[in-house]
């Protein structure tokens, strides 16, 4: 059963992360851009969490967890390029 | 109890991953940014979350012992989406968007993220 329901989430997610491709490709500004880069990243999180789950490693946690750090710490710096012209003033 | 936690584990999973592709859809079909922050901030937040609460159920089945990874995840993505999403709005809203014809008139000391904040040197003379 756990199989069927890992097969659907990763299906899902997999195809969220195509949906993603897509708004990241359409934009049409460059915040856009951005949200479906962070909306990338939290579906990235949950692919690599079912993926742990099928595989019945706990390593992955480690990764999932760096990815969300770097992805909200990625947007934050996006976004302050986009406002004030440099990331460390 | 194993079979009913296999039962919750799925149905945890299925859930997020609905969340997760109505986050995504709901990006592609809303009409401008200020719209598409709901999406993706809310809907992908919950569905990530079922996800991870799933996989604390499950490994604390597999291994006896709840571990804290999923939990530390969860609560860094709950704590961080608002933030990112406050930070995308502010961004688009000095890029796009017209304070003086777009926005409805503020009070007397003007939108915090459009001008200066009141200062105390003005007070001091309104006072006095």
């Amino acid at each position: 059963m756990i199989d069927h329901a890992l097969d659907f989430g990763l299906a899902a997610v997999s195809l969220a992360l195509l949906l993603n491709l897509w708004s990241l490709f359409r934009g049409p500004t460059t915040m856009d851009r951005v949200l479906a880069v962070d909306t990338m990243v939290i579906n990235v999180i949950a692919l690599i969490v079912l993926f742990g789950i099928r595989e019945g490693s706990m390593l992955y946690f480690e990764a999932a967890l760096l990815f969300a750090m770097f992805g909200f710490v990625s947007t934050v710096a996006y976004c302050r390029f986009v406002l004030r012209g440099n990331i460390i003033e | 109890m194993n079979a009913l936690l296999e039962v919750l584990v799925s149905a945890l999973i299925v859930i997020g991953g609905v969340f997760l592709l109505v986050g995504s859809w709901g990006m592609l079909r809303l009409p401008e940014l200020m719209s598409r922050l709901h999406a993706p901030t809310k809907a992908t937040t919950l569905g990530v979350g079922s996800v991870l609460l799933g996989s604390i159920i499950w490994f604390a089945r597999v291994d006896g012992v709840p571990s804290i990874h999923e939990l530390l995840i969860t609560l860094f993505l709950f704590l961080s989406a608002p933030i990112t999403a406050h930070f995308l709005a502010k961004a688009y809203m000095h890029v796009h968007v017209d304070a003086e014809t777009r926005l409805p008139r503020p009070g007397e000391h003007g939108w915090s993220t459009y001008d200066a904040a009141p200062g105390k040197g003005d007070e001091q003379v309104g006072e006095g």
